[in-house]
């Protein structure tokens, strides 16, 4: 009963939880209720991949509509994969979030709060379950306007320009998207992405086909803080309460880099990418967004910030893996969204956790905090060394596919801005370990303590599987390598 | 030439429209004036999606004695759902705004620029 209509109960169970929050009196019941909601979407996540993962793929009529008229779920290796990070990082933060929430949002907002974090949770599940491209839109804009909200109820009041920020500019992405879904619609007349991807084939070279591939492009680009569409991100992590920075960082972008591979390659095709500069396109803007953006990162004087412009830079490599349009490529940013969501979620709680007790995250009130708050410093130092890419650590795994799939194609300028993009991470991260360790105690603030137990476990949870998943890359790599030759990738 | 012109006007008025509405959100610094330029371009891809719907001498699809063709309704029912995510947009945005107001005392976008900057 449970494992037929597994795949929408994982998207149904915190819907109808939402509302329920939001009637919870304030306090730390809506707390407990999303808590148990997020681990029981672990547990569907994790059995959802379980059976998909040998390559094999559920299909899921709502209503018991026959595709392509009703909407139809489609989980293959790839939806499982991201559906699983998206669960598992929403499962891990919600224990953090406990006491960064009661320090950071008002308690009489805190059942609304909670509601609108199951939202944001529902959109992200509701765009990985899904096989319909228009489902897909209301989706990303469930999941966009509660994190709109979300970001509004940050402590400062650039968290409110923040938040306008980002509603423009992600309700223009959202509208793209829906005018290329539209024009692909009036040329194919259906919206499941299978039948789409068929009836488009022989007529790849239409031109209301290619605007709309346009118009979707540029539509889901906004969403993932591609460069140069990124100046929403920024802003929208620093100034949101900690725990919202760590969900959002470690899904929100995962997700959208998920809606581009599923579109491009799904829907249209790896022979359109060929067809058509798409892959110069990514290659060219993945290569500047490494580049400025890591540079960019060293000049801030804010960790969160930091942290952000190190994102813009990490989705970069991912879309450099798109650009390459070969089976390591992809490869290479599939294991990157779940290396990435690993590495920022937990460096994202560290810098949370120094939120919480010295009061801000700039970087010159955190002078000589490393030794007095040595947990937490161990967790920025690990994770700081995967954003790196040190072997043995998560990261070195990503870039070394990455590397991999730049020396396939002979292509020796990215395999370069793979390696500067790392020298550059050493610079800003070194900078942060520098001001945390070696700079002496400002006397501003004589006595911290290291963050409460319920900030250091799921950080460390995190800093665990950072070092597990770059010694054990079987899990990783396999699903990843799995998913993309469904994909139907063919170029080398 | 004008049958291009004539023939597809209703597309015409959305590309217009969309780009009016386009360049107010980019240029306007009143924060309430961009989420009406945002308004206008949303609005612009409804029309789009019922221009895609129409079908020539079609009716609305319900049957009926005497019709035969229908236009198409998916499209329609389509935009419904987009004109929800429409009003949720601006609902939010607004709000958004009146409390950008009681922090900044102002919804100019320069101005709460400045005040950002000052601190």
């Amino acid at each position: 009963m449970i494992e037929q209509n597994l795949s929408l109960l994982l998207v149904v169970t915190p819907l109808l939880a939402a509302p329920v929050t939001a009637m919870l009196p304030n306090g730390r019941s809506p707390w407990l209720f999303t808590l148990i909601i997020t681990w029981i979407c672990l547990f569907l996540a994790s059995w959802q991949l379980s059976l998909v993962m040998d390559g094999s793929i559920i299909s899921y009529e709502l209503g018991g509509w026959a595709p392509p008229w009703g909407i139809e779920y489609r989980i293959d290796p790839m939806n499982a994969f991201v559906a699983l990070i998206v669960a598992g990082i929403a499962a891990i933060t919600l224990p953090y979030a406990l006491r960064s929430v009661e320090q950071e949002v008002p308690r009489e907002q805190s059942s609304l709060f909670y509601a609108a974090f199951l939202l944001c949770l529902v959109g992200l599940l509701g765009i990985v379950q899904t096989g319909d491209v228009f489902n897909l839109f209301v989706f990303l804009e469930i999941s966009s306007l509660s994190s709109y909200v979300l970001i509004a109820m940050g402590k400062k009041r650039r968290a409110l320009t923040a938040a306008y920020q980002y509603l423009i500019m992600g309700t223009i992405g959202a509208t793209f998207l829906l005018i290329g879904i539209g024009l692909v619609y009036a040329e194919t007349g259906t919206l499941n992405m299978l039948d789409l991807h068929q009836r488009l084939q022989p007529i790849l070279d239409h031109r209301t086909v290619h605007t709309g591939f346009a118009f979707i492009v540029v539509g889901i680009a906004l969403k993932l803080a591609l460069f140069p569409l990124h100046l929403w991100l920024p802003n929208a992590y620093t100034y949101s309460p900690s725990a919202i920075s760590v969900f959002l960082a470690a899904t929100a972008t995962k997700v959208a880099v998920y809606i581009m591979l599923r579109m491009v390659f799904t829907v249209f095709s790896s022979a359109f990418v060929q067809l058509t500069p798409t892959n110069y396109i990514f290659l060219l803007l993945g290569i500047v967004g490494v580049v400025l953006a890591s540079v960019s990162a060293i000049f801030q004087t804010d960790a969160k910030r930091l942290l952000a412009y190190s994102s813009i830079a990490q989705i970069s490599y991912m879309v450099l893996g798109m650009g390459f349009a070969s089976v390591l490529g992809l490869t290479a940013t599939l294991v990157h969204v779940f290396n990435h969501a690993l590495m920022k979620g937990a460096l994202f709680m560290a810098v949370g956790a120094i939120v919480y007790r010295v009061g801000s995250s700039r970087l010159d009130e955190m002078n000589g905090l490393g030794r007095q708050m040595p947990w937490t410093f161990a967790a920025i130092f690990i994770g700081g060394l995967s954003l790196i890419g040190i072997p043995g650590t998560a990261g070195f795994i990503s870039k070394w596919y990455l590397v991999l799939a730049a020396i396939e194609q002979q292509s020796w300028l990215i395999t370069a801005i793979v390696l500067l993009g790392s020298l550059l991470a050493v610079i800003y991260m070194w900078k942060l370990v520098e001001i945390m360790f070696f700079c002496p105690q400002s006397n501003s603030i004589p006595d911290v303590k290291e963050a409460p137990v319920s900030f250091l476990i799921p950080m460390w949870i995190l800093v665990i599987a950072n070092i597990y998943f770059g010694i054990n890359t079987e899990l990783t790599v396999n699903i990843a390598d799995t998913a993309v030759r469904l994909l139907g990738v063919t170029a080398p | 030439m004008i049958d291009i012109i004539l023939g597809h006007y209703n597309y015409w008025i959305v590309i217009l429209l969309m780009m009016m509405g386009f360049y107010t959100v980019i240029s306007r610094s009143n924060l309430i004036k961009k989420i009406a330029g945002i308004n206008i371009f949303q609005t612009s891809v409804f029309l789009l999606y019922i221009s895609i719907g129409y079908v020539e001498d079609g009716t609305a699809p319900i049957i009926a004695e005497g019709y035969t063709t229908y236009s198409n309704p998916l499209p329609h029912v389509l935009i419904l759902t987009a004109i929800v995510v429409g009003v949720a947009t601006t609902a939010l945005g607004l709000a958004l705004v009146v409390r950008i107001k009681e922090a900044y005392g102002t919804i100019e976008e320069d101005e709460i620029h400045d005040q950002d900057m000052s601190l």
